[in-house]
């Protein structure tokens, strides 16, 4: 039974990578500890190659020219960890975390879906090479052999059955203790007083002798020296928990570096996501503000946030997985809400959902696409304001303009539409129909036509003289075509509700005809008998 | 212009023989011989335009004069207030909805009424209510609102709604785009540059799309592919007339006999989609009050 493993060299030197890969090409060392004391806790090959090795102090290295260094980031590492996780479950659902920085996978029955053992190494390495990482892979026929080769050879490995001796033999005996090389310093010395180099000569020494000395610990090495061992693969069901941070050497203050972060961190998440055959529906940015921030209600800021932490959640009528979009659409929010502080640290989460499964047919009805429409929509919102553009909902309540806003999210096309339409709009035309419920019941019914009315919003304050108990004549101060003598006028339609609460309203409506420049043009006037004041609402068209 | 030679006879010196059915062949090989006018195509070999598809707009009187709204063109209704144009473009708004089709609606002046689109059948769901206006600053404070005021930060309304609709036009996929310059003033509608209309009507261009510019006079002049203007004839009450004003005293309306609706003129100035009518053609229909 095939076994692969994921190893990645230098863990912390190569989850500072994946956030900032421009500096894989030169000397780079992570440190850790407090102030003075900081210590190299690891280093990448460049530095390696100038003499740098971990365990060094901070002072000793910055004399170093080229050098860059970084503070270890624990967030990055975990970050780093879960996406080599979802590199092995894109490939295989029977996944162990040997360590943060080895992840061993079952590849029995992969055969056919991948293609031959060699072809799935290769496979894995270029998925984690998608996803940022720069891993070795080997493939052997049990998961210590494997997790052996990984760690001692660089690139992709595979070691055929039954030859495991045989070519982890040139490998060194600190290649079996893995990140604990050093808590096994003891064993080690006694391998290296014994003349003991390489994993062949561990195999080839005699079991009862070695028993003797370094006991079952002694054999359990020599078993994986050996390559001969065998044990269950544990598996472990990692959650779908989709999250990227970059921690910031120096504050951000402009939006275009921060776009350049948000872009990298978006094409990790959704590399991730599409390694996991996921998408996302809702997207949330958390930025960390340096600190002195202090908070303003005013400022779009979350309610409930913690002092110097700016959230935003980006919601999208359906599951996306486009790193370009997810940008822009940050970009845009940001623009419109800027985050008021340098930022010290980005945190980027995605919900993740199944992706969109949508047929598309030749004779549909033309709709938008959901990514192109939900950037026009950010983009509209830049122009006419968040709450000026969406769709609308009808209120159950005659209170004049009754109704609010949300988001536009068209539904798409069902052969059972109209029905639909009609029986969401029941409790409307129920509603409608109750206003004129005492108009004569030939109105309604066949084609006819709605007689529209324009709202003026707000509405235009008049003045109106009355005769015999009904408007005579208007006169507008603000617009001259809306004053005039009344030509016409019927009503009073008198109305009132929610007069058991502090917003209680009460009118009386009248449509009048007045004589304008242009014609004889029809006004919906009204008098609030609360605040006694006369107003045109609209105007018939 | 058929009879005559490209080449007169006097620069040859002899009379040129050339066969009638070669004739145009010979003249456009010899014109594409010519490197200047190589990679241009004459006009008579121009693609004709394929006819547009036509969508009902809702209104059967409509749809009998100019045959529907046609899709990729920009249609332009144009009348003055209480014309019933608003009624007429809700009536396509509510067809296109009925159509499952996704619409958009730039209202320059917020001037929609949720209650009466409703009446008529609307389909809020696949409706995009774009209202243009002034942005309401974050803070609120009056003074701060005037300040970019002056410095030209805020955008007027009609300037607002040309970047919408660029946007809605380049997004694609609605069935419909209404662009709602009702009751803005002519001076203003008048000062859209005519390159906007054209950049329009090229977006929409092989699209299905139905632009639907409404407005007071025409603005979108050439650019528009059908123009229709409405009227409103006479006002229907019940059981007067409105002109009677002495009769009007006498049959006062009951409480319940208020405004019945609105009779409209329509009338077909421009089609660029058949022969041009040799007058102009009218119908007429009436609008009922449903919505309050």
């Amino acid at each position: 039974m095939p076994f692969a493993c994921i190893f990645i060299a230098d863990f912390p030197v190569e989850a500072l990578l994946r956030a900032e890969p421009e500096l894989r090409s030169q000397s780079l060392a992570v440190l850790e500890g407090k102030a003075p004391l900081q210590k190299v806790l690891a280093v990448n090959e460049n530095a390696r190659r100038g003499g740098l090795n971990p365990g060094m102090s901070k002072l000793q290295i910055e004399a170093c020219a080229g050098l860059v260094l970084r503070s270890r980031s624990l967030s990055q590492e975990a970050a780093a960890h879960a996406a080599l996780l979802d590199c092995a479950q894109s490939f295989s659902p029977r996944v162990e975390a040997a360590g943060c920085d080895t992840i061993v996978l079952d590849l029995a029955g992969l055969h056919p879906l991948f293609g031959s053992l060699p072809k799935i190494a290769r496979a894995l390495s270029r998925r984690a090479s998608d996803l940022g990482l720069e891993v070795n892979v080997a493939v052997a026929g049990n998961p210590d052999a494997a997790a052996l080769a990984a760690r001692g050879f660089s690139g992709v490995t595979v070691i055929p059955e039954g030859k495991e001796a045989e070519q982890l033999g040139s490998l060194p005996v600190e290649v079996l203790f893995g990140n604990s090389a050093q808590e096994s310093g003891q064993l080690l010395e006694t391998f290296s007083r014994w003349g003991i180099r390489k994993l062949r000569d561990l195999a080839a020494l005699p079991d009862v002798a070695l028993s003797e000395r370094l006991g079952q610990a002694g054999i359990h090495l020599q078993k994986l020296a050996r390559g001969d061992i065998s044990r269950t693969l544990v598996p472990f069901e990692p959650p779908l928990i989709f999250e990227e941070v970059i921690e910031l050497e120096y504050p951000l203050m402009l939006l275009e570096p921060l776009a350049f972060l948000l872009g990298r961190l978006l094409d990790q998440l959704c590399a991730r996501l599409e390694a996991r055959a996921l998408a996302t529906q809702e997207l949330r940015l958390d930025l960390e503000l340096q600190n002195g921030y202090q908070r303003d209600e005013s400022d779009g800021l979350a309610l409930g946030s913690p002092h110097g932490l700016f959230s935003r959640t980006l919601r999208l009528p359906v599951p996306l997985l486009d790193s370009r979009i997810f940008l822009k659409l940050l970009q845009l929010d940001l623009k419109a809400h800027p985050p008021g502080a340098p930022i010290v640290k980005i945190h980027l989460a995605a919900e993740p959902v199944r992706p969109r499964a949508a047929q598309n047919g030749l004779f549909l009805p033309p709709a938008p696409e959901p990514e192109k429409l939900e950037l026009t929509l950010a983009r509209i919102a830049g122009i006419v304001g968040e709450d000026k553009v969406g769709s609308l909902e009808l209120l159950d309540t005659h209170r004049p303009d009754g109704f609010r806003m949300h988001r536009f999210a068209p539904e798409p096309f069902s052969p059972q539409g109209h029905r639909g339409t009609e029986k969401k709009n029941s409790h409307l035309s129920a509603h409608v129909s109750s206003i004129n419920s005492s108009v004569s019941p030939c109105l309604r019914g066949g084609d006819d036509l709605v007689t529209a009315l324009r709202i003026y919003r707000p509405p235009v304050n008049v003045a109106v003289s009355m005769q015999d108990g009904r408007p005579a004549q208007i006169t507008c101060s603000k617009n001259k075509e809306m004053q005039g003598e009344i030509l016409w006028a019927a009503g009073p339609w008198r109305s009132s509700g929610d007069w058991w609460e502090q917003e209680g309203w009460a009118r009386d409506e009248w449509d009048i005809a007045v004589q304008g420049e242009t014609g004889i043009a029809l006004y919906r006037l009204v008098h609030d008998r609360l605040g006694w004041k006369w107003f045109l609402e609209g105007s018939y068209d | 212009m058929s009879s005559l030679p490209l080449i007169s006879t006097a620069a040859v010196g002899r009379p040129i023989a050339i066969a009638a059915p070669d004739w145009s062949t010979l003249i456009f090989k010899r014109l594409s011989a010519m490197p200047k006018l190589a990679g241009v195509t004459s006009a008579s070999r121009l693609e004709v335009r394929p006819i547009p598809q036509m969508v009902p707009s809702g209104v059967r009187e409509i749809d009998t004069l100019t045959g529907g709204l046609p899709r990729g063109c920009l249609t332009e209704v144009c009348g003055p207030a209480s014309s019933g144009r608003t009624s007429v473009w809700l009536a396509a708004l509510a067809a296109a909805t009925q159509r499952q089709e996704v619409c958009a609606l730039i209202d320059i002046s917020d001037a929609f009424n949720p209650l009466s689109a409703a009446a008529a059948g609307v389909d809020f769901e696949r409706l995009l209510w774009i209202r243009c206006g002034m942005r309401l600053q974050k803070s609120g404070s009056p003074q701060r609102h005037r300040d970019s005021e002056k410095k030209g930060k805020i955008e007027k309304p009609v300037e607002q709604a040309l970047r919408v609709t660029d946007l809605l036009l380049q997004s694609g996929g609605f069935g419909l785009v209404i662009i709602d310059l009702g009751d803005t003033p002519l001076q203003m509608a008048r000062r859209i540059p005519l390159t906007s209309w054209f950049r329009f009507q090229r977006a929409v261009e092989h699209t299905a799309m139905v632009l639907f510019v409404v407005t007071r006079e025409p603005c979108a002049q050439t650019c528009a592919s059908l123009l229709l203007k409405v009227s409103g004839k006479k006002l229907s009450a019940l059981g007067f007339q409105f002109s009677a004003k002495t009769s009007l005293e006498k049959t006062f309306p009951a409480h319940a006999q208020l405004l019945c609706g609105l009779q409209v003129q329509g009338e077909l100035l421009r089609s660029r989609l058949e022969r041009k009518p040799s007058q102009s053609v009218t119908a007429a229909f009436t609008t009922k009050v449903r919505a309050g």
